[in-house]
């Protein structure tokens, strides 16, 4: 309908005019790119114009070791008391004093914990979620990964709280600075989340050390960024009346934030809490790789020796404490504070925080009598590990050949000759069609940050590692998009089918990739399909996901109305379900770039040769400046794809009259 | 804000006063009672040395603490300033411009070496010779024919070679043109990757040839041999006219070279004992591999292996303390 009018308004001319200039652009790169000769310099960036930003940074990194390592390193003793206060709680027990004769205080029982995760599950959502945080406690506890696993949490129970105390200030003031965070915030925060992780090992070595204080610190930098935005976005939705009537009772600025602002936006905050957590069990690898140890350190090993069986269920069991700390905050999240009754006693007040410390205090004093309190006894382990192994065996021996001929024909025929056309694409076509395409979609202001990311890319010497890393991504989140949105159309027509996939999802979300990288390159041998098909598997999950929420929440009452008037189940599909869902789905597909964005350090592992090999080499090298540098071409990459895909969806709901 | 901050900095301080009031001074154990920072690294043998060396110093009395790193990038920052106090394998094959760039910094120290020596070259299953007869020999892999039966579609004509990660030190492109060799040289990201081709392949008696190291599980498990190059010597990498090819470097094999043991420049002055007993540490290759494989083949655990073998060589120990 609104499509058809503008056909006929007097904005036709300029839709013409547009056009002219795309083909002009197009054709101009198009002859750049047949005939590079005529100017070689906007084909291939000279090398004697790099900006040695690389080493700029070094220096920088340098000097900050030289003069402030005394601030880091206390910043490290003042983390690291909560974090040893946890470790030891939770994983490895006190010790006092040394050698034969030191004094040992036992860690929280196995079976306490199970028992207390148990009672928390009852507390916040019955009988059912006690059951599933116990059954979660004790797949964990069965299969042997108890002891890395508590590490994981007594990483996660100190991160987390940092993240969200860090993450409410900085988002009480951008919501009362805006400018503050229209300015740094909003930039920070996208780069936090875009940079890969590996980019920043190296400087956080060199300042805070080899120890588990600066996993918790990366993991804390990459969690951070959504509670921050949820904290905004609370503030922002407390309605109108309720901030006015804190004035009028006459509270002060500070008084209305804490009893009233915050209260008001629990729901929201609690999301945030949520995605935090998430995310930080997302970097439970990356930290181990920095003295952390723990889950993600096993599976890592257990890779090395190509113990596909052990690394899957040390895998899985990362699975399961996200579950369990996921349905758990989740819940925590919908309780509804109750209303507090005078003159009850603490036990009564909380019955089951005081029935989880007593079960917890009995257990761990049982334990010092009864070894099989204190630690999973043998017997009752159990392994699916070979089982595992066996499967990935039989696949290889049976289905290599068919898996070969498929791997074969996408790559010659795909992948190759996509590569080629990118890796040979003139930097400054590429410059010129992305900032042209920023300033149709939204303005000079896009236009010119799009332009000067793209330009990075290619000022540092990295524009071929750049666009190999722009074809594995954007080949992979293509077809990650095409699966995952037929599949998210499939899920929200059938809720069975649903039921089926939500479960794969969070698994393959939650799952370390690592654990089925090792199986595929087996199946798919070293190369860019394996690459592409790990890439798919962990990106294609916000597609299924947003696409089945945004047909899924498109009002019953609009639903009817195609159905009174007469639509078929082609027309209402076609007219009214997609149109209407389209911006979740645009806003799960950028979701779906930046995932695929987020994998190619991952990729780096089976061996890819574009940033994320960079990053890598860097790491090796202990060199902080060019790792951080591939990290910002990295971030830019997905920066430039969120804006341009961002504006795209604006102008798309404009034009359909949706806003 | 500010008051915010401030309370968090206060809390945390105070945190800390309270767990350092809280630790009973220590009985007296051998000069400082401050842990040594051993470090684990992704790989068994490594992790085997590791636990054997701290085993050791734990019955000598030190607090030995075990912290998970990164191989290469520790040997410039772990090490330089003692959060990591000793690292007990770093190969000359593959670490060798990481130990120049740690050396240059004058914060860490060698050890010595650890025993066992380092052996990294092209490596095949044995059932590739049927299909390539010449081998050993570095020459017949020359043969079209021969590079064929190494081929995958992607690459045919010419063969296909794994190599390891970039980072590696391999001189593999370099390597094939010098030699002449019709192969296309394709590198796994890291080494898990290399080694599930590898089991992939030899299940199905399927053709492939990769860069495998020794110390390693992986020639204990799979029966295969390497391919005998020109010896390597350290001409071959800096003299283009030095072997087959006078116009180019790298005409040879890989360097053999030894694994040493890396310390913190300050434990010399920290622990003393505890250093001798670094510096003395080494252990006999066979021994070693065949500890990995108790690990790796047999499914026990490290810790296990590691008490074994300290209870099973008590004498040996005993002397290196003295």
């Amino acid at each position: 309908m609104t499509v058809a009018d503008t056909r006929t308004s007097p904005r036709a001319p300029a839709i013409a005019g547009w056009t002219l200039i795309w083909v002009a652009a197009v054709a101009c790169v198009a002859i750049l790119y047949m005939l590079p000769d005529i100017a070689p310099w906007a084909v291939k960036y000279p090398s004697d114009a790099v900006i040695p930003i690389a080493d700029w940074i070094s220096a920088f990194m340098a000097w900050l070791k030289t003069n402030f390592t005394w601030l880091t390193r206390s910043i490290t003793d003042v983390f690291n008391v909560p974090l040893q206060w946890a470790i030891s709680l939770l994983a490895k027990g006190w010790k006092f004093g040394y050698g034969p004769d030191a004094l040992t205080l036992p860690r929280l029982s196995w079976i306490g914990v199970c028992a207390a995760f148990a009672l928390a599950g009852y507390a916040f959502g019955g009988i059912r979620l006690a059951a599933l945080a116990a059954g979660c406690m004790i797949y964990i506890a069965l299969f042997g990964q108890w002891d890395s696993a508590m590490l994981t949490l007594a990483l996660i129970a100190i991160s987390v709280p940092l993240c969200v105390i860090f993450g409410l200030l900085l988002g009480i003031l951008a919501f009362r600075k805006p400018w503050i965070d229209r300015s740094i915030i909003q930039p920070m925060l996208d780069l936090m989340q875009t940079m890969p992780t590996f980019a920043y090992l190296i400087p956080m070595l060199l300042l805070f050390g080899n120890s588990p204080v600066s996993g918790m610190l990366a993991t804390a930098i990459f969690a951070m960024p959504p509670m921050v935005r949820s904290t905004v976005l609370a503030l922002k939705r407390v309605p109108h009346e309720i901030d006015d009537f804190g004035e009028m009772v006459g509270c002060t600025q500070r008084q209305k934030l804490l009893k009233v602002l915050l209260p008001s936006g629990r729901p929201t905050l609690m999301v945030g809490v949520n995605q935090v957590i998430m995310l930080a069990l997302n970097m439970v690898i990356i930290s181990s790789m920095i003295g952390a140890g723990g889950l993600g350190y096993d599976v890592l090993l257990a890779l090395r020796a190509l113990k596909i069986g052990q690394s899957m269920e040390a895998g899985l069991a990362i699975v399961a404490l996200a579950i369990v700390l996921d349905r758990l905050s989740q819940a925590a999240a919908r309780q509804r504070p109750s209303a507090h009754v005078p003159d009850q006693n603490f036990v009564q007040r909380y019955p089951m925080l005081t029935a989880a410390v007593a079960v917890l205090a009995g257990t761990t004093v049982l334990s010092h009598f009864v070894p099989a309190f204190a630690s999973v006894p043998a017997a009752i382990k159990m392994s699916t590990a070979p089982w595992w192994k066996a499967v990935v065996d039989w696949v290889n021996i049976h289905f290599f050949d068919a898996i070969e001929a498929f791997r074969t024909f996408l790559l010659l025929y795909i992948l190759n000759p996509i590569r080629d056309f990118l890796v040979g694409f003139p930097w400054l076509g590429m410059v010129l069609l992305v900032g042209l395409a920023g300033y149709r979609l939204s303005g000079a202001r896009l236009a010119v940050i799009v332009v000067l990311m793209t330009a990075f890319c290619a000022a540092t010497g990295l524009w071929e590692k750049s666009m190999a890393t722009l074809y594995l991504c954007g080949v992979s989140a293509i077809v990650a998009a095409l699966f995952g949105i037929a599949l998210g159309i499939a899920a929200s027509r059938s809720d069975r089918f649903a039921a089926f996939l939500m479960p794969i999802c969070d698994t393959l979300q939650t799952l370390p990739s690592f654990c089925f990288i090792i199986p595929v390159v087996m199946l798919f041998r070293v190369g860019d399909v394996t690459a592409m098909i790990a890439t798919v598997l962990f990106a294609i999950v916000p597609a299924i996901r947003y696409t089945n929420h945004g047909i899924r929440q498109i009002p019953e009452s609009l639903i009817e109305a195609a159905t009174v008037s007469g639509c078929t189940r082609r027309q209402m599909f076609w007219r009214v379900q997609l149109p209407l869902a389209l911006p979740e789905i645009m806003l799960g597909l950028n979701q779906t770039v930046l995932l695929a964005l987020s994998m190619i350090i991952i990729c780096a592992m089976i061996g890819t040769r574009d940033l994320g090999q960079e990053v890598f080499i860097a790491l090796a090298k202990a060199d902080a400046g060019r790792g951080l540098t591939a990290g910002f071409a990295i971030a830019f990459i997905g920066i430039v794809a969120d804006r341009l895909l961002r504006a795209s969806t604006d102008r798309l709901q404009s034009r359909l009259g949706l806003v | 804000m500010y008051r915010y901050v401030k309370g968090v900095l206060t809390g945390g301080a105070c945190a800390a006063l309270l767990s350092l009031a809280g630790l009973p001074q220590a009985m007296a154990a051998p000069e400082s009672n401050d842990p040594i920072k051993i470090a684990l690294f992704d790989w068994t043998s490594v992790n085997l040395n590791a636990k054997i060396l701290g085993g050791i110093l734990t019955k000598l009395g030190y607090n030995v603490e075990y912290p998970t790193a990164d191989y290469l990038s520790s040997l410039t920052t772990g090490l330089t300033n003692g959060d990591i106090d000793i690292g007990v394998e770093f190969w000359d094959t593959t670490a060798a411009e990481a130990m120049k760039a740690s050396d240059a910094t004058g914060q860490t120290e060698r050890l010595g070496a650890l025993g066992p020596k380092a052996k990294e070259e092209w490596w095949y299953p044995l059932y590739m010779k049927e299909k390539c007869p010449g081998l050993p020999d570095w020459k017949a892999l020359k043969d079209p024919k021969c590079a064929e039966a190494f081929s995958t579609p992607d690459t045919a004509p010419k063969g296909r070679y794994l190599g390891g990660p970039v980072t590696w030190e391999g001189f593999d492109d370099e390597r094939v043109e010098a030699l002449g060799l019709p192969f296309t040289v394709v590198h796994a990201g890291t080494d898990g990757a290399m080694f599930a081709e590898l089991d992939s392949a030899y299940q199905r008696k399927a053709p492939i040839l990769l860069w495998i190291y020794s110390p390693h599980w992986a020639p204990a498990k799979y029966q295969g041999e390497w391919v005998q190059f020109p010896e390597y010597e350290p001409a071959c990498y800096t003299d283009p006219k030095w072997g087959v090819n006078p116009d180019k470097k790298y005409d040879c094999g890989k360097p053999h070279g030894e694994i040493w043991k890396y310390s913190w420049k300050g434990l010399k002055d920290k622990w003393p004992g505890a250093y001798k007993v670094a510096k003395a540490y080494t252990i006999d290759v066979n021994e070693l591999n065949k500890l990995s494989g108790q690990v790796d083949l047999d499914g026990k655990s490290i810790d296990d292996v590691a008490a074994q073998w300290i209870n099973a060589n008590e004498a040996k120990w005993k002397e290196w303390a003295k």
